[in-house]
């Protein structure tokens, strides 16, 4: 496998010198697109929006640490341990959903296309859709991740030992998938066929949704923090290694029995991983402050941004793919145009 | 202590029966007038009379790694917490980690030896453990839990020592000596001990492991006992009892003992390495705690380790001084420890 040195070497096609620097002057821990609008959320407290003419607001969300976030692509909502469920849109609006009696953390949020929103506290699952009253759900454990289904209002909810699968509308009892060890995100794949968790210990763990086969997806150096699925779901690419490794679901068998594809190796790991949302390529930042984009067939990649100081921690697309904005734990972010 | 370990954030976890003190040593630590700022992870809120933002409930909820290995379990939510907790950096000093009065104070321990995210950004400082001096005997008894706590601790914070008799509180002190020789010991009332002797230990820092001698009443007992204490931990009494030295009573615990081990000559690395692994490996569930200081043959440095159940880690610590003698000392603080079959391990290590 080729090695290179983004650092040094200017063996790489580079477009460091389209990136616009934005300072948003605190460390961050996601980006998201609103329309042409990139909200970074900060690890703590606010979140900085950078409109099309790059202008920067701050806008106070949570009053401690922004523990999850999760948008549509018309708002993004935020949990946070001061016990908020606070949504945010790219006029800066912001607007307290929920507030956990407790003061618990809110662990984790999804969003729904349709408009329902999901967190949770503890062990205890929450679905508010449309008008209807919230319904909660007690998990056997503390929830790890939560995430909508592509059809029909249907939660994934990962925990200890599996994942729970609740229509919240229904009275049947929730479906589980089990699994030992303790499951932290969840995906569905865009084609609904597929549920794909992330573990405490560095591999994924998926099931089939037909037959609920067991896919087992390791040999990760490291705990698998940041997954996207590639353009039309193909393929799911993941961070955790000193690649890209991005394991193929285009046949009815998902990733069982194959080899994945690793890409763009680096000497640092894969912090946060983005895919285009129209075209076979995607953006990959490393634990050293490189960006690459990388394009899926043939691994050829494209400098964004040279190593710095801290890890890339925030990685996102616009919805059209015309924008690609990063930033890092301690607060160095940009966005492209292409 | 090297710079990396210096910037990550000291974590004390905080055990000790239903009972013995525990909130009212978390409430002098939070209101004590330190200039410092703690994180607290508890498991009953509410307690803790002092307004903090930082005060965090918590699940105690303990998973198996899924590494075959039975006894390593890891607290998946404090995976969780300081995972939350570190994008407040900066905004604390430390982590107090409050276990419930009936936790294992193992998974607490071995999520910082396996964790590669929490070891990052925190380290294991101490387990201190507060005991109640009147009850503690009758729970080493009755409660498992409790005699698990105090094998486990680094700092023991007896408590309640105006509730019982001078020969009472000899009696306890015993006790727990039998079961666990080298943590630093304090008596108390009302938990009136200096922050500084349950805070910023540095237990389970390599760089800090100097010393592993017997810490026989040294807490105020004016009696000067550094002569050689082996003879203590000859495990040939099989049964509970105590015999006097100079006035002090030693019991041994029939089911929990500690077995320290030392040589002069120097340790064979190539036996000695694959031993200890394998020994942590077979007998790692009895096996609580371990530390050692070795002296291998052909090794200028000291090499330091230390160990929770089958978890191990250990470095080179600093060369050898001149003037300093070139001893290996093992300590084990297990549950019916093996111990003529790691004596022998250990003997076949040393160089001939």
């Amino acid at each position: 496998m080729k090695q290179f040195d983004p650092g040094e070497g200017a063996s790489i096609a580079s477009i460091t010198d389209k990136v616009r620097p934005l300072a948003v002057g605190m460390p961050i821990s996601s980006v998201h697109f609103l329309g042409e609008t990139a909200v970074f959320v900060g690890a703590e407290e606010s979140a900085a929006i950078v409109g099309a003419d790059g202008e920067i607001s701050r806008v106070d969300i949570h009053g401690g640490a922004v523990l999850c976030a999760a948008s549509d692509g018309a708002r993004i909502v935020t949990g946070g341990d001061d016990g908020k469920v606070v949504a945010l849109n790219a006029k800066g609006e912001v607007s307290v959903l929920a507030t956990d009696a407790k003061r618990r953390w809110i662990d984790n949020v999804a969003l729904h296309p349709d408009g329902a929103v999901a967190w949770s506290a503890g062990k205890t699952a929450y679905v508010r859709s449309g008008k209807s009253e919230e319904k909660t759900f007690d998990m056997p454990s503390t929830v790890g991740g939560l995430a909508f289904a592509p059809k029909g209002l249907r939660l994934a909810v990962a925990h200890y030992n599996g994942v729970t699968l609740w229509f919240p509308n229904m009275a049947a009892n929730p479906e589980f998938l089990e699994w030992a060890g303790s499951h932290l995100g969840v995906t569905f794949s865009p084609d609904n066929k597929f549920l794909v968790t992330t573990m405490h210990e560095p591999a994924l763990h998926g099931w089939r949704l037909a037959d609920n086969r067991h896919m087992r997806m390791s040999g990760y150096p490291g705990r698998v923090r940041s997954i996207a699925w590639s353009a039309g779901g193909k393929g799911l690419a993941t961070s955790g290694a000193d690649t890209v490794i991005i394991w193929p679901f285009t046949s009815k068998d998902g990733p069982m029995g194959k080899e994945p594809a690793m890409l763009a190796p680096l000497q640092a790991r894969v912090s946060a991983v983005a895919c285009h949302p129209k075209h076979d390529v995607m953006a990959a930042g490393y634990s050293d402050g490189c960006v690459l984009m990388v394009r899926i067939e043939d691994g050829a990649e494209i400098l964004v941004r040279r190593r710095g100081n801290a890890a890339v921690s925030a990685l996102a697309w616009s919805a059209k793919g015309s924008l690609l904005a990063f930033a890092t734990e301690d607060g160095d972010a940009g966005m492209v145009e292409l | 202590m090297s710079e990396l370990t210096a910037q990550k954030i000291p974590v004390t976890v905080l055990t000790g029966y239903l009972g013995a003190g525990k909130t009212t040593l978390l409430n002098r630590i939070l209101s004590e007038n330190h200039g410092k700022k703690y994180a607290v992870i508890v498991n009953e809120f509410g307690e803790i009379g002092i307004d903090n933002d930082l005060i965090i409930g918590a699940d105690e909820e303990v998973f198996e790694m899924n590494n075959g290995c039975v006894c390593c379990t890891v607290r998946g939510d404090l995976v969780r917490i300081l995972d939350g907790l570190m994008k407040r950096k900066g905004k604390f000093d430390a982590i107090i980690v409050e276990t419930t009065g009936l936790a294992d104070p193992a998974p607490v321990a071995q999520t910082f030896f396996v964790d590669e995210d929490v070891q990052k950004n925190a380290r294991l400082d101490a387990v201190v453990t507060v005991a109640d001096a009147k009850w503690l005997s009758d729970r080493l008894k009755d409660a498992p839990e409790a005699k698990n706590q105090i094998a486990f601790a680094d700092v023991i914070v007896l408590n309640k020592t105006d509730l019982v008799s001078k020969a009472e509180l000899a009696e306890v002190e015993a006790r727990i000596r039998g079961i666990n020789p080298y943590a630093k010991l304090h008596r108390t009332e009302r938990c009136k001990v200096a922050l500084a002797d349950v805070l910023e230990r540095g237990a389970f820092d390599l760089d800090r492991i100097l010393e592993i001698e017997p810490e026989f009443l040294d807490a105020g007992d004016g009696h000067d006992h550094h002569h050689d204490h082996d003879h203590h931990h000859g495990h040939d009494h099989h049964h509970d009892h105590s015999h006097s030295h100079g006035g002090l009573k030693h019991y041994h615990d029939e089911e929990m003992q500690s077995l320290s081990l030392r040589t002069d000559k120097p340790l064979d690395a190539t036996k000695f390495m694959p031993w200890l692994q394998n020994l942590v490996a077979s007998e790692g569930q009895k096996i609580l705690r371990s530390k050692g200081i070795l002296a291998f043959s052909d090794d200028d440095d000291r090499y330091v380790f230390q160990g929770v159940h089958m978890m191990l880690e250990g470095d080179h610590q600093r060369k050898w001084k001149d003037d300093e003698r070139r001893e290996s000392r093992l300590v084990f603080i297990g549950r019916e420890l093996p111990e003529q079959m790691i004596r022998d391990g250990f003997e076949s290590c040393i160089t001939t």
